[in-house]
């Protein structure tokens, strides 16, 4: 590692905060996490400023989606390959403070008031909309596994193993590693 | 299952172990592993309070399972819980991702790897799919009635899943039909209590 390693790579303290700035915008209109926005990250990164190239983004989303923890930290991946730490630092307190703030003080306002009538009708009515969405984010998340009747197997599978026991989700995670290494996914 | 005891996290130090655990579980997303440990096994709240959580923190902008970390570590211990929570959810994964990107330039050509990556990608999908089949079953307490319900739940599906409509659209549309909605009943049941 050279000594540029905690620099800024190329790019000046006004590339930072511009970084900073745009992903702090994106915080704020990503309802249902990072990953609705990431299009937009791509345009910016790749397309507009040419910071990184379409190969480097591709392989940050997929590699935060394999590894453990949130999804979010491609973003943290997106900022290192831009600018090593300084920019995973950009990116990633960009992201994430400007929705951060904002959740804490619409939840704090909800906690406080929670027995009257608007903010009961909120945790009634959106209840149902929540599930909808997770419903379409398994539906999304099992689109690869098309045509790999092995994938689409383990699919099933892991509903009813999550269902009928109370063992830790990480076995299904290793054996669909297995399955998958074997070639069988 | 009502009748199980809720718990709460002794402090800061707890509640970032604890986050610190379900994210390391978390492969492809961490809210299947978050309702699995903080309402199936540490049991701080209840599949009610989970899935209010996961409203709130669905409807804000940012990550769900960083929101979902935010509030509930602010409701035990201010801004430091959601801090806790929110630094036991990132630090080491964070750790972890850097040292797989760097794997990565190595190992990306390998099929056996492209092959576990879909494996394991399939299994996440079968455990938020696993989480929403749970979760529904607290609809048949919603005030709404579980055919409204049910309508809504196949509407959302329908739009973000099969049609790919844009989420926010979708979040503002169906989500003010259900807050019309339930706010009718509650009101209702106001006006004639039982």
């Amino acid at each position: 590692m050279s000594s540029e390693f905690f620099g800024t790579h190329g790019l000046d303290w006004l590339d930072l905060l511009q970084l900073t700035g745009h992903f702090a915008l994106l915080s704020l209109l990503a309802v249902g996490g990072a990953i609705t926005s990431a299009s937009d990250m791509q345009r910016y990164l790749v397309g507009e400023r040419g910071w990184i190239d379409a190969l480097q983004f591709n392989a940050s989303v997929a590699i935060a989606q394999a590894a453990p923890g949130p999804n979010i930290l491609f973003v943290a991946l997106l900022g290192w390959s831009v600018a090593g730490p300084l920019g995973l630092l950009a990116t990633m307190a960009g992201i994430m403070v400007p929705s951060s703030v904002l959740t804490l003080v619409v939840s704090r306002y909800g906690r406080t008031r929670r027995d009257t009538l608007p903010v009961r009708a909120f945790s009634v009515g959106l209840a149902p909309l929540t599930i909808g969405l997770l419903l379409a984010t398994g539906w999304v998340l099992a689109q690869p596994s098309r045509g790999h009747w092995g994938a689409m197997l383990l699919v099933p599978v892991t509903i009813v193993f999550m269902l009928r026991t109370a063992r830790s989700p990480l076995w299904m995670i290793a054996l669909g590693a297995i399955v998958g290494a074997l070639g069988y996914a | 299952m009502k009748h199980d005891a809720v718990q709460a996290p002794h402090s800061t130090g707890e509640l970032f172990g604890a986050f610190t655990r379900l994210a390391l579980q978390g492969f492809g997303g961490v809210l299947a592993v978050a309702q699995r440990e903080l309402v199936e096994r540490l049991r701080w709240m209840s599949q009610e309070e989970f899935v209010e959580l996961l409203s709130i923190s669905q409807v804000m902008p940012g990550p769900n399972i960083i929101n979902l970390a935010l509030i509930f570590g602010d409701r035990h211990f201010g801004w430091r819980g959601s801090l806790a929570a929110m630094g036991g959810l990132l630090a080491v994964p964070l750790a972890i991702v850097l040292a797989l990107a760097a794997l990565y330039a190595h190992f990306s050509s390998v099929p056996q790897v492209a092959g576990a990556l879909r494996g394991m990608g399939a299994v996440a999908a079968g455990l938020v799919l696993s989480t929403a089949f749970k979760l529904a079953g607290t609809l048949k307490r919603n005030a709404m009635g579980l055919s409204v319900c049910s309508a809504i739940v196949a509407a959302t599906a329908l739009a973000i899943g099969w049609l790919r409509w844009p989420l926010v659209w979708v979040v503002l549309g169906l989500g003010a039909l259900g807050y019309v909605l339930a706010w009718r009943t509650l009101s209702a049941q106001q006006a004639q209590p039982r």
